[in-house]
């Protein structure tokens, strides 16, 4: 069964209408990018996927059992995180806050979640650190660990790698893969970076004048996968 | 006579230890929730919020009722509610709604505290809710034990919603999205800021309570790197600053709580150097 599913899905904000009659898939342990020019509903479509903001029309359907606290989330970054005076284990042990419920306090099981997720991302030596004080990519990756300890099932990733060097930008996207190859995550990345996306990418949701949604291989055939990869794509 | 000899005679009366008493709390309670303001970018809630208490206040004035505390507590926690909701997703954004409710209040108070005041000191009296009074040492003993008890409602729930609290400064829509009930939080995050602001009219007065919300947390995130951190730290800060102020202004006879901002404000400069030097 399906992950997610999105039927007639029609999104916006204030009563406008951006993007209408959306239908797409997600199975288990995919990898979807999210890719579209810019003002195209991206990030609406984000938000809306994440329940932050009601559908316009249309439903969005979860199988498997996914509920609210089974995902995981790495928005992009606010102006008030950058001078957030927190140490790297308050902030990722704070994804584990929604199985607290009323609880005031993380116990022992949460905890160990957050040194695991730590360890994963290989960032133990940080766990100490200012978070204001790490670099654009090793913030990232706190981030990621943030969001390992809300999920196990799927992660959403809103334009992970804005503004951080190439070299920080591959290895987050290594770091991506082998969390959905090795940890069999399912991933939904927003994403204008259409290299990356072909290149890591399962399945594109191409959204803006001409929607397309289906496997890479496919996309790469189609007029708009044609459009934006001018030499008709993957030459690796 | 040493300026020893007669801090301790001052000690021995009542209205003093009171005083103290109660300026600790207030000063303890008002750094809580500083950094959390500061970071959300909600540093002038405080302001807004006092100006309402303020009008609040000239009503209960204007009514006679002989003790406002409960009056100016109920308007004070609407409008911090209000003030908040607004501040997600409405036509008039946060920073507006703020300026909006805060100036409106401290007309309509002014007003209203001119046309139907009994009293015959009218200036007299506007001036002490807006800098902060002598009332710091008129307190009786019903006021001392009401600030006592909501002085460990506020620090009892800011510790049993510590992790929460952190969970919506930092990320809000990380913590709605993974399925935490931020709104019931800011709500309650809105609730402990107008308890605070109400107690903390006593003190410094309404026009600078943002200060004693403000500086500790400002002052110790110079200094330290985690949340915890300064929390605990602008809670001394503003602890040993309140204190300080408040011994100078009996000492000296200046007006409580501008010294307190003074103290404040020196406290503030010490840290940003420290910070520099590390």
């Amino acid at each position: 069964m399906a992950l997610l599913t999105c039927q007639n899905l029609s999104l916006g904000y204030d009563g406008k209408t951006i993007l209408s009659d959306l239908n797409f898939t997600v199975e288990p342990g995919s990898y979807l990018c999210i890719v579209g020019e810019n003002g195209s509903g991206k990030s609406t479509l984000m938000k809306t996927l994440l329940g932050l903001m009601p559908p316009v029309s249309g439903q969005i359907l979860t199988g498997d059992g996914l509920t609210q606290n089974q995902i995981g989330y790495l928005p992009q970054q606010t102006d008030a995180q950058k001078d957030f005076p927190a140490s790297v284990w308050e902030i990722v042990l704070s994804g584990c806050q929604s199985r607290c419920g009323l609880r005031p306090f993380y116990n022992k099981a949460e905890k160990e979640r957050a040194r695991a997720a730590i360890e994963r991302l290989h960032i133990s030596n940080l766990s100490g650190r200012c978070y204001r004080e790490l670099s654009g990519g090793q913030q990232q990756r706190v981030l990621l660990a943030r969001a390992l300890c809300a999920t196990e099932t799927l992660l959403l990733l809103d334009e992970p790698v804005t503004g951080l060097d190439p070299k920080a930008s591959a290895d987050f996207y290594q770091m991506i893969e082998e969390l959905n190859r090795e940890d069999k995550i399912t991933i939904i990345m927003v994403s204008h970076d259409m290299q990356a996306a072909l290149q890591y990418a399962s399945h594109i949701l191409h959204i803006g004048h001409s929607v397309f949604f289906g496997t890479k291989e496919e996309y790469q055939k189609s007029d708009a996968g044609r459009f934006f990869t001018p030499e008709g794509g993957d030459k690796r | 006579m040493t300026i020893f000899d007669k801090l301790s005679l001052y000690l021995q009366y009542p209205f003093v230890q009171y005083a103290l008493i109660v300026g600790t709390l207030i000063a303890l309670c008002s750094s809580l929730l500083g950094v959390t303001l500061v970071l959300k970018r909600f540093s002038f809630i405080g302001d807004g919020l006092s100006h309402v208490a303020f009008g609040a206040m000239c009503l209960a004035a204007v009514f006679n009722f002989t003790n406002d505390m409960p009056v100016v507590l109920l308007i004070t926690i609407i409008a911090a509610i209000l003030l908040l909701r607004t501040g997600n997703n409405t036509k008039i954004k946060g920073d507006a709604a703020i300026a909006m409710i805060s100036v409106s209040s401290l007309a309509f108070g002014y007003l209203l505290m001119n046309l139907f005041s009994t009293s015959s000191n009218l200036s007299g009296d506007v001036c002490s809710t807006l800098f902060g009074s002598t009332s710091i040492l008129t307190l009786n003993q019903t006021e001392v034990w009401l600030c006592v008890v909501l002085s460990i409602l506020v620090v009892g729930a800011f510790i049993f919603f510590y992790n929460k609290i952190f969970a919506v400064t930092f990320d809000e829509n990380f913590a709605k999205a993974t399925g935490t009930k931020a709104d019931l939080y800011n709500l309650i995050i809105a609730v402990i800021i107008a308890v605070i602001i109400v107690l903390a009219m006593n003190l410094v007065g309404s026009l600078l309570i943002s200060a004693l919300v403000i500086f500790p947390a400002l002052s110790a995130m110079r200094v330290f790197k985690t949340f915890k951190g300064v929390t605990i730290c602008s809670a001394v800060i503003s602890v040993v600053c309140a204190l300080l102020g408040m011994v100078i202004s009996i000492l000296a006879g200046t007006p409580v709580g501008s010294t307190i901002v003074a103290v404040d404000l020196a406290g503030f400069l010490l840290f940003s150097i420290i910070g520099m030097i590390r």
